[in-house]
């Protein structure tokens, strides 16, 4: 389809242009994160766990969200990646309020434009290395696309990906996820997350199972992966001393007025 | 994608998957082959006699007469005179009739006099007629015609002696060890009665009975006497005749004529009606039988849903990396429903194959030792609906976990809440 691909290399443009600024977010360029005057509760009727006036990443930013666990940080993740919707507030990824869309719409959106890495259990135990990253291309034919003209094909840009996070050779790819240490699965995790380079990576406590060595080289492998791209990453841990490589944090508990609340209480 | 990853999810778990589709084919074999067996156990039940348009004996109820003359089972009762048979015998609408006479047995087994008209008018299952496979019918004085069973439960073969006795039990009762017969010919197996039986003339019966009545004399001469002639067949009387008509639709005409016969009180039967009344006795048990292979094929769909359920708690993590990627919730829910109706059509495959290659192979066995004729390979229209049926109740007991696995992925999102 012409103009899909059109469509498609204009986006191409778009993002070698946002590329080129990493780090330095223009009044006008479209926010990847947009939140206003959130509240969320997961009754109804309950007080709001989630109370968040205003938060704004902008593209390329590599954002380190720290907050305790328990908090509601992974309720704030599930409603940027819209399986949650907030009952009052807008939750704009992408200039696109989420609240606006159908549930299978924002399954749709989840899966073209954000890729999602967790703190342990990423893979599917039924699939090898190389299937699972392959994963987002199957539910999106526009992630399929985009990794298709970077690699050539789907798969070749997963092998790509793989070996550049180090992990290569063919007994390797084929094996299931069961057969790999925590290390390995969670790098798996991080190329699955970039294939067919979404706009963002939201990672939730990806380094908590891993030792300092392999923290930091993980952290240096997935910030290299997303330079590239200039995709923008949200990481949200606990752990404080991960905050110096990253070009802005926030502490979860100044922006979100429960929280405020609660300490004050 | 589904279908893949669904057909991917159940290699992994290959160990509970292979026994869920073993125990979903064993209960799809058992309803089939109890649905077959069940299915030609009537027919060939209903085919017991054919051919054979009214049966006639003393005046009794129709299953009486039905039992005791095809079935021998339950004694004759009372007989016939020969006059009546001679007088019924010529009515016009009357092509043949087979003279039958019951009440002595042979270690167990009936013995049966008759005429050379039972060989030639008999049939059974699809107008099959009885067929001999070694020796030949009687034609001589003490000459027995062996069905297949007694020959090979007792041992017999062409030429072989046996004494036969009055009544029915196992020795019966005042043997008549003074007259022996020798086995003539052996018949092959019909899957009915007749394989059970004895074959003799009705000139030896008469023969055999004939000296008790003389020996009570005291006079030996007049016992002797009458041991040399043959009993007159004026004074004989007969058990039943089988009669076949020149048209069919003569048939109730010709029951009429026999129930309202002036000379003696007769009963005429239809054999194929009063099968139908027999087998509706027998019905319960064909019910029960029924529900036993149903109830198998329910413990085998519960397999499956104790197996599926179990399996929910540890795929909830799996369903919420596929919800990360992109799976809608109704996503979630096709996965696990298609798993189960892939292993239900995988099941109904299986156990359907196992009993299309098992059944000629037992075919044989079941023809010599129960009786059973059990033909057609292909299933039947009524075999196709219980497989589709099977798959059909197999894919809704998905629906379950499939369900409850897609309330999870709703309220679990990416992350698994515990």
């Amino acid at each position: 389809m012409p103009t899909s691909r059109s469509i498609e290399s204009d986006r191409e443009t778009l993002a070698f242009s946002r590329g080129s600024r990493v780090d330095q977010s223009l009044p006008d360029a479209t926010p990847v994160i947009d939140l206003s005057g959130l509240r969320f509760a997961w009754d109804p009727g309950a007080a709001p766990i989630l109370v968040i006036e205003s938060l704004r990443i902008d593209a390329g930013e590599r954002v380190f969200l720290q907050g305790a666990s328990g908090s509601g940080k992974s309720t704030l993740l599930a409603l940027l990646a819209g399986v949650v919707v907030a009952q009052g507030g807008q939750v704009r990824v992408l200039g696109t309020d989420l609240a606006d869309l159908s549930p299978a719409a924002r399954d749709r959106f989840r899966a073209d434009h954000t890729g999602m890495i967790f703190q342990m259990f990423n893979l599917v135990p039924y699939l090898s290395v190389l299937e699972n990253v392959l994963l987002p291309c199957d539910f999106s034919p526009r992630r399929r696309a985009r990794a298709e003209a970077r690699g050539g094909s789907p798969r070749a840009e997963a092998l790509r990906l793989l070996a550049s996070l180090g992990l290569d050779g063919p007994q390797l790819l084929a094996r299931q996820p069961a057969q790999l240490s925590v290390g390995q699965q969670q790098r798996v995790a991080a190329a699955r997350a970039l294939v067919g380079a979404p706009e963002l990576v939201i990672a939730d406590e990806p380094t908590s199972a891993l030792d300092a060595d392999r923290r930091d080289a993980f952290l240096d492998l997935l910030f290299r992966e997303c330079a590239r791209e200039s995709t923008t990453l949200l990481l949200v841990s606990h752990d404080a001393a991960l905050a110096p490589r990253f070009d802005r944090r926030i502490a979860f508990a100044d922006i979100n007025a429960t929280a405020v609340r609660s300490t004050a209480a | 994608m589904i279908a893949v990853l669904a057909l991917r999810s159940l290699r992994h778990r290959r160990a509970t998957a292979a026994l869920t589709v073993l125990s979903i084919a064993l209960s799809v074999f058992l309803l089939l082959a109890i649905e077959r067996l069940r299915e030609e156990a009537r027919e060939g039940f209903a085919a017991t006699v054919s051919g054979t348009d009214l049966i006639v004996g003393a005046r009794t109820s129709g299953v009486h007469l039905l039992l005791a003359t095809v079935f021998h089972v339950g004694e004759a009762g009372s007989g016939l005179r020969w006059s009546s048979y001679r007088a019924l015998a010529g009515h016009p609408s009357v092509a043949w009739t087979v003279p039958l006479t019951l009440g002595d047995s042979h270690r167990g087994f009936r013995v049966v006099g008759t005429t050379e008209g039972f060989f030639e008018h008999y049939r059974y299952g699809r107008a099959v007629a009885l067929a001999i496979s070694s020796g030949r019918i009687f034609a001589g004085p003490r000459e027995a015609v062996l069905g297949a069973e007694t020959a090979r439960r007792l041992g017999y073969a062409p030429g072989s002696n046996l004494v036969l006795a009055h009544g029915s039990g196992d020795d019966g009762f005042m043997p008549h060890a003074d007259r022996p017969f020798r086995v003539s010919g052996i018949l092959a197996p019909t899957g009915t009665p007749v394989d059970r039986t004895v074959l003799v003339s009705l000139e030896d019966i008469d023969a055999l009975h004939a000296p008790e009545r003389i020996a009570q004399s005291d006079d030996p001469l007049a016992a002797a006497l009458m041991a040399a002639e043959p009993t007159a067949e004026a004074s004989r009387t007969i058990t039943a005749f089988l009669v076949g008509l020149r048209t069919r639709t003569s048939a109730l005409s010709m029951q009429r004529a026999v129930n309202t016969f002036p000379d003696e009180p007769l009963t005429a039967i239809l054999p194929a009606a009063t099968l139908q009344e027999v087998w509706a006795l027998v019905g319960v048990a064909e019910q029960a039988l029924r529900a036993v292979s149903i109830m198998a094929v329910v413990v085998g769909l519960a397999g499956m849903l104790v197996a599926l359920l179990t399996g929910i708690a540890e795929r909830r993590r799996e369903m919420a990396i596929l919800r990360s990627v992109g799976a809608r919730p109704s996503q979630v829910f096709a996965l696990v429903a298609g798993e189960a109706a892939a292993l239900t059509l995988t099941g109904v495959i299986v156990g359907a194959v196992v009993l299309h290659v098992a059944l000629p192979l037992a075919r044989p066995w079941l023809a010599s030792r129960i009786g059973l004729v059990v033909g057609g390979v292909w299933p039947s229209v009524l075999e196709w609906q219980l497989m589709a049926l099977v798959f059909v109740a197999g894919s809704l007991v998905g629906i379950l976990p499939a369900w409850r696995l897609y309330r999870h992925s709703v309220a679990d999102g990416l992350s698994v809440r515990t």
